[in-house]
C-alpha cells in the first residue's frame, strides 16, 4: 500500500493522492510540442472548442425541445425561438457550430494528410481521427432530424432507404431502423436518444483515445522532421528554450491555440448572427409532410461529396461506390506506401497532384451534390466521382514509386 | 525561416471561400428562379385618369351593392353574415373595406372593381368564356362615366381609411392576408384572433368554426393555404415580397391571387411576418454586436499574451 | 525576470478577459431557465365570487396551486367579530364575506382537508388545523394560510395582481 504522510498543503494533499503534479506534466507543461508547425496545429483546440459550444447549446436545447412527431417542430420553432430567453441564441449557436465543426474537420483533415501526419506511428491517431468523424456525422444526421422540418423528415426518409442495399431490398432492415413504414414517432424517438446520449458518449470516449494516440508518437511537424524529444526538452529545461527544437503545450503553444481560438471565435458569432442560413436550412422551417417532397432536397453541406458518388450511377453500384468513399479515408495509412513523412508538395509531383487533385475534386463533388442532377452539372458529377474512386485506387501504386527524399 | 503563415492562411480562406459560394449563392441562384421586382407599380393596369369625389363614391358603393356582401366597420356597416357562413357562399370571407384604402394600391382597387379577376390574375381559374364566374361581381357602371364612377369609389374607399403611414403591420396583414392564411404562432386564425377561452369547451367551438370556414376556403383555392407562422424563415424576404406583389412570377398558375397592396403595405406584411417567425431579430442584432466587441477583445489579449510567451521561444 | 512577471501578467490579463465572458455566458444560461412568457401570462386568474355559495368550500388553482376560497355564514362573521386577527384576513366583496387562501399547509405544503361539520381544515400529514378564516388553532404549521396576491374589481376578485386590499394584508404582517 502507498505510504501516506501528513499533507503540508492542499496541493500535496492531492499529489498524494492524485498526482496532480505529474498530471499537469505529462498533459500540459511537459507535454513537448515540436516549434516548427503553424496555426494548422491549433486546429485541435478549435474543435475541442466548438465541441464544448455545441455540447452546452446543446443542453439548453434540450430541457425545452420535446420529442413527439406532434410537438417537436413547435417545441424548436416556438417555444425555443420565441419563448425561452436566449433559446434562439443556444439554436442559432448550436446549428451553426454544428455546419463550422466541419469545415474545422476538413481543414484538419487535409492538414494531416498534406503533412503525412498519419504515418510512422501515427497512424493510431489517423484511424481514431476518422472514427470521430464517422461519430460526428452521425451525430449531425440525428440531430437534423430532431427539428421534424420538411428536411428533417426527408433526409431521414432518404438516409435510411440506403440500408435497403439496392437490389438486396432488404426493406425489412429499413423498416427495423425507422420501426415503422416511414420515419414516424418510433424513429425520432431512438434518433433523439442517439444524438443526446449514445452518440455523444461515444464522440467523448473518441475523443480520449484521439488524444491518448498522439501522446506517445507526439504530433507531427510541417517540415515532417524526426525530433529527439528527450533531447530537446531536455534543452528547453536547461535554459536554452530558444535553441531547443520543442516548446511546452502549456503555456507556449497553448497561447497560440488561444490566439488562433480567438480568430476563430470572430468568424463564427459573424455567422452565429448575421449569416446563419446556410446551417439552418431555410426548407427546415416548414413542417413535416408525408405527402409532399420538397422542391430541392440535399444534404448538409459536408454530406455532399459522398452523397454526390451515390448519386450518377444506377442504385447498386451507386452504393457501393457510397461505402467506398465512407470508408477509404480510414485506410489511409496503409494505402500510403511511400517512404517519406513530409509535405506533399516535396514528395514529388506525383503526390503533389494526387493531393491538390483530390481537395479540389471532393469541392467540385460537393458543388455538384447540391446542385440539381441535370445536364452539365449531371456530367460533371459523374466524371469527378469516377476521379475520386481511381485516385483512391491508384494511390498505392503512386506512392510506392515514390524515390526517399 | 521564412514565415509561411499567411500564405496557408490564404490557401485555407480560398478553398472554404470557393466551396462556400458553390454550395450556397452560386447552387441557390440555379435552383431557384430570379424574380425582379416591379415595386409595386403595377404597370400591367391602366392608370387612373378622373379624380375621384368622396361624396358622390359613398353614394355609389352603398347603390351599386357593395354592402351586400363586404361590411364597412367604419362606416357602421357590419358584415351580412358571419366568415363562416361567407366562405360557404363564395369560398372566403369577403373582406371588411374599412380600410381597404390604405393597404391596397389605387389602381388595383380601381381595376378589382371593374374586373376582379384580371386585376388578381386568377383569369386562369375564373375563365368567363367558360360560365366560370369570380365570386365578385364585376361593377358594371351605374349609368356615367363608368372610369369616373370607379375614381369615385376608390376616393372614398380612401377617405374612409387610415392614412397610409398609420397602417399597422396586423392591419397590412390581416387584410391582404388574413382571410386565407392562419398565423398560429400569433394566435391568428382565419376568422379573427383566437380569444383565450376560460372553457375548454368554448375553445374547441372556436376551433370547430375555423375548422369549417377552413373546408370552404380548400374547396375554393384547391388546397388550403399554408400557416404563415416562420414563413419569414422558410422563405427568404426577396422572395416573399415578389411573390405577394405577383404570385404567377414564381408560381404559374397557382391560386393565389395577387393582392394588389402598396409597397409601403407589403413593408408592413413582412414587417408582421418577421414578428411572428424571427420575432427575436432586434434582440440579435444588439446581442450580436455585443458578442462580437466582447469576442475581438478576447483576440486581442490572446494575441498579445501568445507574444510574451513566445519572445523567449525564438 | 522582469520578462517573466510582464509574461504572467498578459496571461493573467487573458484569463481575466476570458472569465468576463464565461460570466457572460452564466448571464444568458440564468436567463434561459426563468419562467416563460406564456407561464408568467398564465399567472392571473379572475374569479366571479357571485358564484359562491355559504360555507361550501371552493378549491380553485392559480399558478398551479389550490386556492380555497370559502363564503363565511352570518355565524362566522360573529365568532370572529373581536378577533382582529381573523378581522384582518376577512375579504369583503360587496355584502359577502369570503376567505380566500392558497391552499397549502404553512408547515410543509400539504393540502388540507375541509371539514364541514367542523367548518375547520385538518391537514393528513402532521395534524395541523386551521379554523374558517384561515388561523391555525393547533401546530405544527407556524402561521395561517398565505393569501395570494388579488385585486378586488367589481365583484371579480382578480388573482396575481396586487390590489390595495392586499397591500395592507402585506404591510401588515397579515400574509407574506
Amino acid at each position: 500500500m502507498a505510504h501516506f504522510t501528513k499533507a503540508t498543503g492542499v496541493k500535496d494533499w492531492l499529489n498524494q493522492r492524485l498526482a496532480v503534479e505529474t498530471v499537469e506534466k505529462v498533459m500540459m507543461s511537459e507535454y513537448w510540442i515540436p516549434k516548427n508547425i503553424n496555426f494548422l496545429w491549433a486546429m485541435g483546440m478549435v474543435l475541442v472548442v466548438t465541441f464544448v459550444l455545441l455540447l452546452v447549446s446543446g443542453i439548453f436545447l434540450l430541457m425545452y425541445y420535446v420529442p413527439t412527431v406532434d410537438e417537436a417542430f413547435y417545441s424548436v420553432n416556438y417555444t425555443i425561438m420565441r419563448e425561452v430567453d436566449f433559446g434562439w441564441l443556444w439554436r442559432h449557436v448550436h446549428g451553426v457550430a454544428a455546419s463550422v465543426v466541419f469545415l474545422v474537420i476538413y481543414i484538419h483533415m487535409f492538414t494531416g494528410i498534406y503533412y503525412g501526419s498519419y504515418k510512422k506511428g501515427r497512424e493510431m491517431i489517423w484511424i481514431s481521427g476518422m472514427l470521430l468523424f464517422v461519430a460526428f456525422s452521425a451525430e449531425a444526421f440525428s440531430g437534423y432530424m430532431l427539428p421534424w422540418g420538411q428536411m428533417s423528415y426527408w433526409a431521414g426518409m432518404v438516409i435510411t432507404n440506403l440500408f435497403a442495399g439496392g437490389s438486396l431490398h432488404a426493406d425489412g432492415l429499413v423498416e427495423w431502423i425507422r420501426g415503422d413504414y416511414v420515419p414516424a414517432q418510433a424513429f425520432l424517438g431512438r434518433f433523439f436518444m442517439l444524438h443526446v446520449l449514445l452518440l455523444p458518449l461515444a464522440i467523448v470516449g473518441l475523443i480520449g483515445l484521439h488524444f491518448a494516440a498522439l501522446r506517445i508518437p507526439h504530433v507531427n511537424n510541417q517540415d515532417g522532421e524526426e525530433i529527439d524529444f528527450d533531447v530537446e526538452s531536455k534543452k528547453y529545461l536547461d535554459g536554452n528554450k530558444a535553441e531547443s527544437k520543442v516548446m511546452r503545450f502549456a503555456n507556449d503553444f497553448m497561447s497560440k491555440d488561444m490566439m488562433v481560438v480567438g480568430i476563430f471565435l470572430i468568424f463564427f458569432f459573424y455567422l452565429v448572427f448575421w449569416n446563419y442560413s446556410f446551417a439552418l436550412d431555410p426548407v427546415n422551417f416548414d413542417p413535416a409532410d408525408g405527402l409532399k417532397t420538397p422542391a430541392h432536397i440535399y444534404p448538409e453541406w459536408y454530406f455532399l461529396w459522398s452523397y454526390e458518388i451515390l448519386r450518377p450511377f444506377n442504385i447498386d453500384l451507386g452504393l457501393v461506390l457510397f461505402g467506398f468513399a465512407q470508408v477509404i479515408f480510414v485506410f489511409l495509412p496503409f494505402l500510403d506506401r511511400s517512404p517519406n513523412t513530409c509535405p506533399a508538395n516535396r514528395r514529388g509531383t506525383m503526390f503533389k497532384v494526387w493531393f491538390w487533385l483530390m481537395l479540389s475534386n471532393m469541392i467540385v463533388l460537393t458543388a455538384m451534390g447540391k446542385l440539381p442532377p441535370e445536364g452539365i452539372f449531371s456530367t460533371i458529377g459523374l466524371v469527378a466521382a469516377i476521379l475520386f474512386v481511381v485516385q483512391w485506387l491508384a494511390l498505392p501504386f503512386i506512392t510506392s514509386r515514390e524515390k526517399k527524399v | 525561416m521564412k514565415n509561411k503563415e499567411p500564405i496557408i492562411l490564404i490557401v485555407v480562406i480560398f478553398f472554404s471561400l470557393v466551396t462556400y459560394y458553390l454550395v450556397e449563392p452560386f447552387a441557390h441562384g440555379v435552383m431557384h428562379k430570379h424574380v425582379d421586382s416591379e415595386n409595386f407599380q403595377y404597370n400591367d393596369l391602366p392608370a387612373l385618369t378622373k379624380t375621384g369625389n368622396v361624396a358622390n363614391g359613398q353614394e355609389l358603393i352603398i347603390n351599386a351593392g357593395c354592402v351586400g356582401c363586404h361590411s364597412m366597420e367604419k362606416a357602421g356597416m357590419p358584415a351580412p353574415m358571419d366568415p363562416v357562413m361567407a366562405a360557404q357562399s363564395y369560398g372566403v370571407n369577403p373582406p371588411d373595406l374599412s380600410e381597404a384604402g390604405a393597404v391596397y394600391d389605387a389602381k388595383f382597387l380601381a381595376e378589382l372593381i371593374k374586373n376582379p379577376a384580371h386585376a388578381l390574375k386568377v383569369e386562369h381559374k375564373f375563365d368567363e368564356s367558360k360560365g366560370e364566374m369570380h365570386p365578385m361581381v364585376p361593377f358594371y357602371g351605374m349609368g356615367g362615366d363608368i372610369d369616373q364612377e370607379v375614381a369615385d369609389m376608390v376616393a372614398y374607399l380612401q377617405d374612409l381609411a387610415v392614412s397610409p403611414d398609420e397602417v399597422t403591420p396586423a392591419m397590412a396583414f390581416e387584410n391582404a392576408c388574413g382571410r386565407c392564411h392562419a398565423v398560429g404562432y400569433e394566435n391568428w386564425t382565419q376568422i379573427g384572433t383566437k380569444p383565450s377561452f376560460k372553457h375548454e369547451k368554448d375553445s374547441l367551438a372556436f376551433d370547430i368554426k375555423v375548422m369549417e370556414y377552413e373546408e370552404s376556403l380548400t374547396k375554393y383555392m384547391g388546397k388550403l393555404p399554408p400557416d404563415l407562422s416562420i414563413y419569414i424563415r422558410s422563405r427568404s424576404e426577396d422572395f416573399l415580397r415578389t411573390f405577394i406583389e405577383n404570385p404567377q412570377n414564381h408560381l404559374a398558375g397557382t391560386a393565389m391571387p395577387r393582392v394588389g397592396v402598396t409597397a409601403d403595405a407589403a413593408d408592413k406584411v413582412l414587417e408582421y411576418m418577421k414578428d411572428s417567425g424571427d420575432t427575436k431579430r432586434h434582440e440579435r442584432e444588439e446581442i450580436g454586436k455585443m458578442v462580437m466587441i466582447y469576442i475581438v477583445i478576447f483576440a486581442i489579449f490572446a494575441f498579445l499574451w501568445k507574444k510574451q510567451v513566445w519572445r523567449d521561444l525564438h | 525576470m522582469e520578462n517573466n512577471s510582464r509574461r504572467g501578467f498578459m496571461g493573467k490579463a487573458f484569463g481575466a478577459v476570458a472569465a468576463v465572458g464565461a460570466v457572460g455566458s452564466l448571464v444568458a444560461m440564468k436567463k434561459s431557465w426563468d419562467p416563460l412568457p406564456s407561464v408568467k401570462a398564465a399567472g392571473f386568474t379572475t374569479l366571479d365570487m357571485t358564484t359562491y355559495q355559504e360555507g361550501v368550500m371552493v378549491t380553485e388553482k392559480w399558478r398551479g396551486k389550490p386556492i380555497f376560497v370559502l363564503k363565511k355564514s352570518a355565524e362566522v362573521m360573529e365568532n370572529e367579530k373581536g378577533n382582529p386577527a381573523a378581522e384582518a384576513r376577512n375579504i369583503k366583496i360587496g355584502d359577502d364575506n369570503f376567505m380566500v387562501a392558497i391552499g397549502l399547509c404553512t408547515h410543509l405544503g400539504c393540502i388540507p382537508a375541509f371539514r364541514p361539520a367542523e367548518n375547520d381544515f385538518l391537514c393528513a400529514c402532521h395534524g395541523g388545523m386551521f379554523d374558517a378564516s384561515g388561523l391555525v388553532t393547533k401546530v405544527p404549521p407556524p402561521r395561517g394560510f398565505d393569501i395570494p396576491p388579488f385585486k378586488i374589481d367589481g365583484t371579480n376578485l382578480i388573482l396575481g395582481e396586487v390590489g390595495p386590499e392586499w397591500q395592507s394584508m402585506k404591510d401588515n404582517g397579515v400574509t407574506l
